[in-house]
């Protein structure tokens, strides 16, 4: 079953030089490989990824989904097949060119720490000669709850969720479409964790962004996302809304990824019972 | 004390050569080791060999490094032709720069090594280039780890510039070979708190550098880079300031009777008008070929020398062919001019205790042989190498129980304290007479001679005010005023003398003044 393209809602205000962009497949692999050695961590992937949509991969370590996602700002190059964004071939690009276009956030977050938060965020435009302003540097900022007065801190003065907040601020500071996260949330205490996954979600639908989320946590995918893709063996073995999973669609592998928060769910309802 | 502080403070030059060569060593050790640790950290292949060839070199000991670039760069001298030094300030660089690689590109590499990675994942992540992910991320994060590795590679590299003296290099080296070879221990003390302040400052100033970067305050940074800057400058200056290129160098090899004929000619020289600075401490090979390059204007050598070493002859003709022979071929080869025989004779002779000789009944090599089985014999560092010990050992079926190597003046001490026996001493040695010492006669005659000549670089035998001046020497000195003079710089307690001191009674005995 195909998901819906966004179910963003009301909340949903798409700048206009974006709409375009809207009926383009932001995403494309075709039959997308990638070997290390004998070993296939990606075996073929054939999937289209629509503008504006939320997407979740999901699966167990190793299953390929973080390698899937790094194929598509070429930090991984395809061994066979090929990976399209916005129609074009990522290795026609040289990588810098392409990763300028594409918001990255991964669970290292990978702050530089000899640079202030501001010089953090405005890096990406700096790397073509554009220098932010104050104001944009606020706004970016305000974008991801923090204060404007913050930004001549440095990386090393913040907690864990301010650190990705301000990777989430970077990723977005090019105003690209396309926002790759790679377990964006991994290392976060639940709270930061369910306050930034909120956040992160309001940003997809108010910039109208396409958001491609790599996590091992089947609940957060089913809150935050609008399709999930699950994974294993390299091969995506499931591909639904979150309401089928919850149906019961999807198959084994799928259902036993949809069944821990919610045996946990029961069990915490049968304690409060 | 007040002798140590005039000691060090006569230092001024040889301060300002070793604060030249060590900066510029260390300059050349970043330019090559930076750039090289950028390709090593794109490829482990690279990254493997230089690392390995970096630490190869650190094996060599660095005395022997920089002996090994005089036949390295003649060599060269084919391809950049005879205009290239090949002893003196550039190869004392070279093995320097090459010494001060190791640290400086293993804590390069080491650096860029353990960046965490997921800032260089950010880096590309945002879209950075090689170069600017090298510029804004690789960079700034492994300099203070990079400026770790240059203190490192400065201390070392001051430490051992001293050793450039050896290879004709100015350096705080001087004045410790200097007082080693004629037991002033004045002058080593006054080489080497000059060598370790050098070393201190020179660290504490790149531990300024290396702590900016670190904290991030760049005017820590500035503040050790401007002293450092301000240091060389004001070296520059006074090493070039002045007119140097009118002074006329006086070279001696690594013992006494060197270092005091040097400043007796150099008197000669000052007598008649001409500036003179010293270059002592060369090594014998070093020595010769310094003076026919031009590197140094005059030194006293030997004939038996000459003609062992750079003839690569091993017959021996006789005292008065020998000379004449090596004076030809001075001429022919290198167009140096040999002045003329000093008038004594500096050879190698078999000498122990008279005690010791009485003892064994030795009177001649003859009975040496004899003896020889139980005995132990020292030498200087060259000396078993040597085609005549060669020679007299095949003469005379010379076979020792053990041989050792002491340093000239050592050998001495080792014969009193019984380390040796029998050891090579040489004819115009005061220790000779002091010590009481029986010297072996040589009825085969298979010790060749060892006349001493005054030796003048092919451009300064163009120079007849100069040649004028040192005429009076030719054949002005006989072995026992020699010896006396020796002694005198030699000897311990009471009555010990400096070489310049000995040079100007040497003088005025034999009426040169």
């Amino acid at each position: 079953m195909q998901a819906k393209a966004s179910n963003c809602g009301k909340l949903r205000i798409l700048p206009p030089r974006k709409r375009a962009s809207l009926i383009t497949n932001a995403v494309t692999f075709d039959a997308a490989t990638r070997h290390y050695g004998d070993v296939a961590a990606v075996a073929g992937v054939d999937c289209v990824i629509e503008a504006g949509s939320f997407v979740a991969l999901v699966g167990a370590s190793g299953s390929g989904k973080s390698t899937l996602l790094k194929m598509i700002n070429a930090l991984v190059e395809p061994s066979a097949g090929r990976v399209l964004v916005a129609g074009q071939d990522v290795t026609s690009l040289a990588p810098p060119q392409l990763r300028r276009r594409i918001g990255y956030v991964f669970q290292g977050v990978g702050l530089f720490p000899h640079m202030n938060l501001a010089e953090n965020i405005a890096i990406g435009p700096r790397l073509h000669g554009e220098r932010l302003s104050g104001a944009r540097i606020a706004e970016l900022l305000q974008l991801v709850e923090l204060d404007a007065d913050m930004a001549s801190r440095m990386p090393d003065e913040l907690s864990g969720g301010q650190r990705q907040r301000i990777g989430v601020a970077r990723a977005l500071a090019n105003d690209p479409q396309l926002l790759l996260m790679d377990e964006p949330f991994g290392a976060l205490d639940p709270i930061t964790r369910d306050a930034l996954g909120e956040r992160v979600r309001a940003l997809h639908c108010n910039l109208g962004l396409t958001t491609i989320m790599v996590t091992h946590d089947m609940a957060e995918a089913l809150l935050l996302a609008d399709r999930v893709l699950v994974m294993d063996a390299g091969k995506i073995v499931a591909d639904e809304i979150p309401a089928a999973l919850l149906s019961g669609k999807g198959g084994d592998i799928a259902q036993s990824l949809v069944a821990v928060p919610r045996d946990q769910a029961a069990r915490l309802a049968s304690m409060e019972a | 004390m007040s002798d140590f502080w005039i000691a060090l403070f006569g230092l001024s030059d040889q301060l300002t050569a070793h604060i030249l060569l060590s900066a510029s060593a260390i300059g050349l050790g970043i330019a090559v080791a930076l750039p090289l640790a950028v390709w090593a950290s794109r490829s482990a292949t690279v990254s493997k060999f230089a690392l390995g060839f970096a630490s190869l070199v650190q094996t060599i000991p660095a005395l022997a490094l920089l002996a090994l670039f005089f036949p390295i760069l003649l060599s060269l001298r084919a391809v950049f032709g005879e205009g290239l030094p090949t002893l003196g300030f550039l190869p004392a660089l070279l093995a320097l720069a090459l010494y001060a690689l190791l640290p400086i590109l293993r804590n390069a590499i080491t650096a860029q090594a353990n960046l965490d990675p997921g800032v260089l994942e950010a880096a590309d992540g945002v879209g950075m280039t090689r170069s600017q992910k090298l510029r804004l991320v690789e960079a700034p994060l492994a300099a203070p780890f990079i400026m770790a590795g240059i203190r490192t590679a400065a201390v070392w590299t001051i430490g051992a510039a001293t050793l450039a003296t050896t290879i004709g290099q100015t350096s705080l080296g001087d004045p410790i070979f200097a007082g080693l070879q004629t037991q002033n221990w004045t002058l080593v003390l006054a080489g080497c708190v000059a060598s370790a302040a050098l070393a201190l400052t020179a660290d504490a100033l790149l531990g300024l550098i290396e702590r900016g970067l670190l904290m991030r305050k760049p005017a820590f940074s500035f503040a050790g880079l401007a002293t450092v800057a301000l240091g060389i400058i004001a070296a520059l200056f006074v090493q070039f300031g002045g007119n140097k290129e009118d002074r006329i160098v006086v070279g001696a090899k690594q013992f006494s009777e060197q270092y005091i004929l040097a400043r007796l000619i150099g008197g000669q020289l000052e007598d008649a008008g001409f500036a003179v600075e010293y270059r002592d401490g060369l090594g014998s090979a070093v020595a010769h070929n310094a003076m026919t390059s031009n590197d140094i204007d005059i030194y006293v050598d030997y004939t038996g020398t000459i003609w062992a070493n750079q003839m690569k002859r091993s017959d021996n003709p006789g005292r008065g062919a020998m000379y004449e022979e090596i004076v030809r071929w001075e001429t022919e080869t290198s167009g140096a001019m040999v002045l003329g025989r000093l008038g004594f004779e500096n050879a190698y002779a078999f000498a122990l205790r008279e005690d010791r000789a009485k003892q064994l009944e030795l009177e001649t090599l003859d009975d040496l042989a004899r003896a020889a089985p139980q005995l132990t014999v020292g030498g200087d560092p060259e000396f078993f190498e040597r085609p005549e010990w060669i020679a007299v050992r095949d003469a005379y079926s010379l076979r020792f129980d053990r041989e050792r190597n002491f340093a000239p003046t050592f050998m001495y001490n080792a014969l009193k304290s019984g380390e040796a026996d029998v050891i090579s001493a040489y004819t115009s040695d005061g220790r000779i007479a002091a010590d009481k010492l029986t010297v072996l006669r040589d009825p085969k005659e298979a010790l060749p001679s060892y006349d001493a000549l005054v030796m003048i670089s092919p451009e300064s035998s163009q120079n007849a005010a100069l040649v004028e001046a040192l005429k009076p020497l030719v054949g002005a000195i006989d072995v026992e005023a020699m010896r006396e003079a020796n002694f005198a710089v030699d000897r311990e307690g009471d009555g010990k003398l400096s070489p310049t001191d000995a040079a100007k009674e040497l003088a005025e005995k034999l009426g040169l003044n």
